[in-house]
């Protein structure tokens, strides 16, 4: 039997994706769960293994193009099957499937109710009326517009009253207009001595998240400096023996992670996202804290699932796992999402500071500096310490500088207070 | 001005028609002496005599052969079936004949059918049936449906001036329950044009017959929350599109409301050319509440259940409001 392949559904707000590779060639053996393709979507890398054992028939979808989640992308057949459908029962099975038929031609003549009125499939607020719909039209209201009216009919549909009583209360206030798709000025000169590099999924994926971050959020920053001498001393006196114990570096990472998910605890309006539409913040009493890694062609951020439930050294050991997945474009759809908070490294390669740019749909992103000897004055005296910036982006639309400024400052503090004891 | 029944005043149409014009005669089963099953004709034939007032035999094909007949030689037949029910005897003579001659032959069959129809009176599946829809579907023919006694008058004199073949719908409950004024001027209602039965705001019932009472009955249980609109169609065919979408228009939700059984009743085709003109102006589901699928029960209380009436019109009235 032919069984189909399809394009599939890598996280659930994933719609389509890219195939970068194919393993198995047509007429190839395949066994259940072997590796068949390896594709690519705006989230992540994936080898996908095949539902089937039997052999790779046909491949409807080459290498390099991009299909909708869902789509046939190769047939594989199976034998078990294949023997069953060439045998007689094929038939007898054509002759339940006329009987089934029949039965259900016959229930069909039984008296309808004539009175019972139901409301079935779409409804209720997913559902607009085609008049609702044409008063939209004419009266400039956007589809965000509409979601947000609140629909006193069945299921909370907007009926026209609904819509009716939202023109009014709009007024005369003039209807939004879809804003401008500003248009990009592209280079036009000679083309000798340009090298042409096409973008691969990931970097179009960043490319359009990172101006729809700017376009969304109202960024603004804020800058402190921490002293990480403590810490500095810490990790030089442990490292060995941690490296010993846990096979992997001890890095300065969990230490700005832990800081970070305290003070998020202490702050939950940063750890939050807001719904324009609804006018709602929406403050979370979790902590899922992305951590932005550089890979080989681009930046990927998973997310530390439950942050606020882990120790120091569960969130070490579970930034190394990631890190490590991320590198070798191991990552599973699911690590990558529901963040609530990002940190970021632009200090990795030396450099004081950067300004990051929000993670959507969260309200704030720290950047994390290179950590460098400066002399700085304690108590009217010249010292030299370890000192590293850190900035904070976020979203002036909810958080104002009040709040981020407090938050970083209390980041600070418990980074400066570290005391180490009992941690590891 | 004495009141007068929805009966009195297809009687007082005849009658006047018949003084009028002396090509009108009436033709039917027990319609002479006897005065008709339901006394329409009561008094008939001593006015007008025997050659006007025709006893036939219980053959419904030969009363509609009679008058396409007549009709053909310049008279005005009316043609009483006893029960509409029967009328499926003579059902070739009436699709294949009166409704295509003028098509094919370019010849005008003046006649008029008077259709004794409906349920409610316990008169079980073959005397209660609705049967416009069989009709409905010929051209050729049309068909009007009076709801009280002023279209009663109205339509019957009118469809007998029309020159096509013309099918009275008369309900039988409705015969001796609507009463109403009537001047004695000579008026007509014209066919095709349908009425508003009461003004609203919200939404619109479209109905006919008997359930034009009903439905009235239903919108005025829910006046204080609901703005009903009722239309009365009087005309089934030609359909009044012109005041049915301008309602739409207005309250942009329809419900249909018929005594007939729903499956392939005149609501079908309504929804369907509502649909077709005036999709953008729907808020809600064009619904139906009619009769159950099934022949007309002879038990009351079957019957009952099976009809619409003020509750369930009610019913159907306030879920589509709420949709």
């Amino acid at each position: 039997m032919r069984v189909e392949v399809v394009m599939p559904q890598m996280g659930e707000s994933v719609a389509e994706g890219t195939i970068i590779k194919w393993h198995k060639q047509p007429g190839d053996a395949i066994e259940k769960d072997e590796i068949l393709l390896e594709i690519s979507t705006d989230k992540v890398d994936s080898e996908i293994p095949s539902s089937h054992e039997g052999k790779l028939a046909e491949i409807t979808v080459e290498e390099g193009k991009t299909v909708d989640v869902g789509t046939t992308i190769a047939y594989i057949e199976t034998e078990k099957d294949a023997d069953i459908e060439s045998s007689d029962n094929g038939e007898s099975e054509k002759a339940e499937v006329a009987e089934d038929t029949a039965e259900r031609s016959e229930e069909a003549t039984a008296p309808a109710n004539g009175e019972q009125i139901e409301t079935k499939g779409r409804s209720g607020k997913d559902f607009y009326s085609p008049l609702v719909r044409s008063i939209a039209a004419k009266e400039n209201v956007s589809q965000s517009e509409l979601e947000s009216i609140e629909g006193t009919g069945i299921g909370g549909r907007v009926r026209k009253q609904d819509l009716l009583g939202y023109l009014e209360s709009r007024g005369t206030k003039p209807a939004a207009r879809p804003t401008k798709q500003v248009q990009a000025i592209k280079y036009t000169g000679p083309m000798e001595n340009v090298d042409v590099v096409e973008m691969d999924n990931i970097r179009k994926s960043i490319a359009k998240h990172m101006r729809t971050s700017l376009d969304t959020s109202a960024h603004v920053y804020s800058v402190s400096e921490v002293d990480m001498s403590k810490i500095v001393a810490f990790r030089e006196k442990h490292k060995a023996e941690f490296q010993r114990k846990e096979g992997f570096k001890l890095t300065y990472t969990p230490f700005i992670a832990d800081a970070t998910v305290r003070a998020l605890k202490d702050f939950p309006r940063v750890n939050a996202s807001v719904d324009m539409d609804k006018g709602e913040v929406l403050e979370k009493r979790f902590v899922n804290l992305g951590m932005a890694v550089a890979i080989e062609d681009g930046l990927i951020v998973p997310v530390i699932k439950g942050a606020d439930e882990r120790s120091f050294l569960g969130l070490a050991r579970e930034t190394h796992r990631l890190a490590n997945k991320a590198r070798d474009k191991e990552l599973d759809p699911d690590d990558v999402q529901g963040g609530t908070f990002t940190i970021t490294n632009p200090g990795i390669f030396g450099n004081l500071y950067g300004l990051p740019i929000i993670n959507q749909p969260q309200l704030g992103i720290l950047g994390v500096g290179a950590i460098k000897k400066r002399p700085v004055v304690i108590n009217d005296a010249i010292a030299i310490r370890s000192m590293m910036y850190l900035t904070l982006s976020y979203d002036h639309r909810v958080l104002d500088g009040a709040v981020g400024g407090q938050f970083l400052q209390r980041i600070v503090q418990y980074l400066e207070e570290f005391d180490g004891e009992g941690i590891l | 001005m004495a009141e007068i029944t929805y009966i009195q005043a297809i009687s007082e149409g005849l009658r006047e028609e018949m003084q009028r014009d002396e090509s009108v005669f009436l033709l039917g089963e027990d319609i002479g002496n006897y005065g008709g099953a339901f006394k329409v004709t009561k008094g008939f034939v001593e006015e007008f005599g025997e050659e006007r007032v025709i006893d036939t035999p219980l053959a419904e094909s030969a009363i509609f052969g009679m008058s396409i007949g007549a009709a053909l030689q310049d008279m005005r037949p009316v043609a009483e079936m006893q029960f509409s029910d029967f009328v499926s005897t003579g059902f070739n003579q009436l699709v294949n004949n009166a409704a295509k001659i003028h098509y094919r032959w370019g010849a005008a069959v003046p006649m008029t059918v008077r259709m004794p129809t409906g349920g409610g009176v316990h008169g079980g599946p073959f005397h209660s049936q609705n049967t416009e829809a069989w009709f409905f579907h010929v051209p050729g023919l049309k068909l009007v449906a009076p709801s009280n006694p002023y279209d009663a008058k109205g339509l019957i004199k009118a469809a007998i001036r029309d020159k096509n073949p013309v099918l009275y719908f008369e309900h039988k409950y409705l015969y001796r329950r609507e009463k109403q004024e009537l001047s004695g001027d000579d008026f007509l209602v014209e066919i095709g044009k349908g009425r508003v039965a009461r003004e609203g705001e919200d939404l619109t019932v479209l109905t006919y017959g008997s359930m034009v009472p009903t439905s009235l009955e239903a919108a005025s249980h829910l006046e204080s929350r609901i703005d009903v609109e009722v239309i009365d169609l009087r005309s089934l065919m030609p359909l009044d599109m012109e005041l049915i979408i301008g309602s739409i228009k207005k309250t942009n939700k329809a419900l249909i409301v018929h005594e007939d059984i729903k499956t392939g009743g005149i609501g079908a085709e309504l929804s369907a050319r509502i649909t077709e003109e005036a999709f953008e102006w729907l808020d809600g589901p064009i619904r139906r509440v009619a009769s159950i699928d099934t022949p007309v029960p002879f038990a009351p209380s079957l019957e009952e259940y099976f009809m619409p009436n003020p509750d369930k019109i009610a019913a159907g009235i306030q879920q589509l409001w709420d949709y």
